[in-house]
């Protein structure tokens, strides 16, 4: 078997997070990490590990031969809008893990075998990642009229991107909710806990639910996508089985599921708290795979 | 108006919205608006309990459109200001244009203590609105003075033309409201005003709203009849009325605040605010005085004591809008329970 190969562009926590994740992947040779910053860890991380770093960024990546098959985007939204075009052009496939929502939205265990061909796929947003294939996997048994999630993560895990953009995570992350976890209206709330030692994530999803919904079937349908996600995200689990509630008239008469989830970082270059910040390399990488594995059918 | 030397803001529709489990209605709005407004009340809060954008299965949902309230509100007003509030990670920019176009003329955003660094594009886009602009440093108690000053001037730096201590818990005890305004006062000096909005918890909140005055905050938080999260606000006839005797000018008519307390706000409380168990837990253990309501839900759903819940909420450090926490805590407990009910059988 063939490793398809990469390239990361971003050599900051993201970008050595995905690169530590994308060594140990049967499927992917990682050809080159690219930074602006010559002093970053990095990039002398990735000299250390035998690949090819660059601080010359994206113009020196696409003049490479050969050009990478594949390039996981760990910059910025305004840095992948730039970007985007020239990969395009370039013909590499690329795997955004900016907000600059480029390309459709992927979530791995939900709708990526749709855009296995597409030529730019964007990973939404860390919450998305967290609690979308939950939304999916309860609309996949009963229609869901609304569905609002909220999540919870350490202070230090959010960057001065997130800091500064902090409704980008909440209006994308809501329409992730609805256009891939199939909800109706979707809602999505974030909140930064400073305590120390720092928090894992937690999110909660909350699914309404008509009166005559199959309790059991949904449970089963969420424990098995709570399986597939932990496939690729070894520390994502459900710290209760998901909780049931009858319909209330406060509720404009739906019942409600509500999906108590903790997702734990595996520690490869953030730390185990930052379970926000690994669960979107680790589905990027998924991703990534993916579309190695099934490059003979669909490779150019 | 002008000869005011202290600005009060009533809370009522805002902060009154979690003690009623959001369930205010056009009427109670129009009718409490119009007594603040004839009473010289000068800024009168309306919004969901966790601000634009609050109403959801987290904190509970609103009976009506808080936009369709803050309609009735601007409608009614005939000299006070109508506030909104807004927390960054639950409201957007979208709901501040939202409610600037609907003729609001304050926001208040709304941060952890220690995370005022989020709010940067809220004060920004609000400034461009033409809205005045106040910071809200929630749980202000988690942080010492010197670090909540350096929070107050990241909120100024982006805009905010007060920044407030607020004690969400109505934990914080006498000095330590003064010494947090002090030290904001000092921090940021004539670029902004300082305020305090406290909660009656453990029954200090018009106390430390007068150590807070005398260390220099020129506005401060009320809710008539302290219709407010745990054991409510200061009451605003009582802040009026204690500024009153110590010559303070807030504006506000005695008479008038006291009849839309006894006549307008009174009438439709769905439970006076009291410093019950729950609430002296909450100022105790430095818990997020919303959560009360949620704890009593979570406790009757899973059959755990709800002052058990908070004090657990304190151990675990929770802060504001991680409402979904308080059912992690008590499916624990009710497991715990039912582990050792096993055991002993």
């Amino acid at each position: 078997m063939t490793r398809r190969r990469v390239a990361i562009v971003g050599s900051g926590n993201i970008g050595t997070d995905l690169m530590v994740k994308a060594l140990r992947s049967e499927h992917l040779e990682v050809a080159a990490v690219v930074g602006i910053d010559p002093n970053s860890d990095g990039l002398s991380r990735a000299r250390a590990a035998g690949v090819d770093a660059s601080a010359e960024g994206v113009d020196w990546l696409l003049t490479q031969d050969p050009l990478p098959d594949l390039v996981f985007e760990a910059t910025s939204a305004k840095a992948h809008a730039a970007n985007a075009p020239k990969y395009a052009e370039a013909g590499v496939q690329a795997i955004d893990l900016t907000p600059a929502a480029v390309g459709p939205f992927v979530v791995p265990s939900v709708n990526l075998v749709e855009h296995l061909d597409t030529p730019n796929l964007n990973m939404i947003t860390c919450g998305g990642q967290a609690t979308i294939p939950i939304v999916a996997a309860v609309s996949a048994v009963v229609e869901v009229p609304y569905a609002e999630i909220v999540a919870s993560i350490a202070s230090r895990s959010a960057g001065p991107g997130t800091r500064a953009n902090i409704d980008e995570f909440t209006i994308t992350t809501a329409r992730g909710v609805e256009e891939i976890g199939g909800a109706a209206r979707g809602k999505a709330i974030i909140v930064l806990n400073p305590m120390e030692p720092p928090m894992i994530m937690r999110d909660t999803v909350f699914c309404a639910l008509p009166e005559e919904a199959d309790h059991e079937k949904i449970a089963r349908s969420i424990e098995a996508m709570v399986a597939h996600v932990r496939d690729y995200v070894p520390g994502y689990r459900l710290i209760a089985e998901p909780q049931f509630d009858d319909p209330r008239p406060e509720w404009d008469g739906w019942g409600r599921v509500t999906v108590l989830l903790e997702i734990e970082g595996n520690g490869d270059y953030l730390p185990s708290y930052a379970g926000n910040l690994d669960i979107m390399t680790a589905a990027a990488i998924r991703v990534g795979e993916q579309l190695a594995r099934t490059e003979g059918r669909h490779g150019r | 108006m002008s000869e005011i030397d202290l600005r009060i803001t009533d809370s009522t529709l805002r902060d009154g919205s979690h003690a009623m489990g959001h369930q205010f209605h056009v009427d109670d709005v129009r009718a409490t608006v119009r007594a603040l407004d004839r009473a010289g009340v000068p800024v009168i809060e309306v919004a969901h309990g966790d601000g634009l954008g609050g109403s959801s299965f987290n904190y509970g949902f609103s009976a009506t459109d808080e936009m369709a309230l803050v309609d009735v509100a601007v409608e009614e007003a005939r000299t006070a200001k109508i506030a909104v509030l807004l927390l960054p990670g639950v409201g957007t920019t979208n709901h501040l244009r939202a409610a600037a176009d609907r003729g609001v003329r304050v926001v208040r955003v709304a941060t952890h203590c220690t995370e005022a660094d989020i709010a940067t594009e809220h004060f920004e886009i609000a400034r461009e609105l033409g809205l005045e602009t106040v910071g809200f440093l929630m749980l202000s108690h988690m942080l010492d003075p010197a670090a909540l000053a350096v929070q107050a001037r990241i909120m100024v730096d982006a805009g905010a033309e007060c920044v407030y201590v607020v004690d969400s818990a109505g934990a914080l005890v006498l000095d330590d409201a003064g010494d947090r305004v002090a030290a904001i006062v000092s921090a940021v000096g004539d670029a902004a005003q300082v305020g305090y909005h406290g909660h009656n918890n453990l029954a200090l909140g018009v106390a430390n709203s007068v150590l807070a005055y005398r260390a220099g905050a020129r506005q401060i938080d009320g809710a008539t009849c302290a219709l407010g999260a745990g054991a409510g606000n200061s009451p605003t006839e009582v802040l009026a009325a204690v500024f009153a005797r110590l010559g303070i000018a807030t504006g506000i008519d005695l008479a008038a605040i006291l009849d839309a307390a006894h006549d307008v706000v009174r009438p439709y409380m769905k439970r006076e605010p009291t410093m019950d168990r729950n609430s002296v837990i909450m100022g105790y253990a430095g818990v997020y005085s919303s959560f009360l309501l949620h704890a009593e839900r979570a406790g009757r759903r899973y059959g755990v004591p709800p002052h058990k819940i908070l004090e657990e909420v304190g151990r675990r450090r929770y802060v504001g809008g991680q409402e979904d926490m308080l059912i992690d805590i008590a499916i624990g407990m009710a497991s715990d329970t039912a582990r050792v009910a096993e055991r002993e059988r």
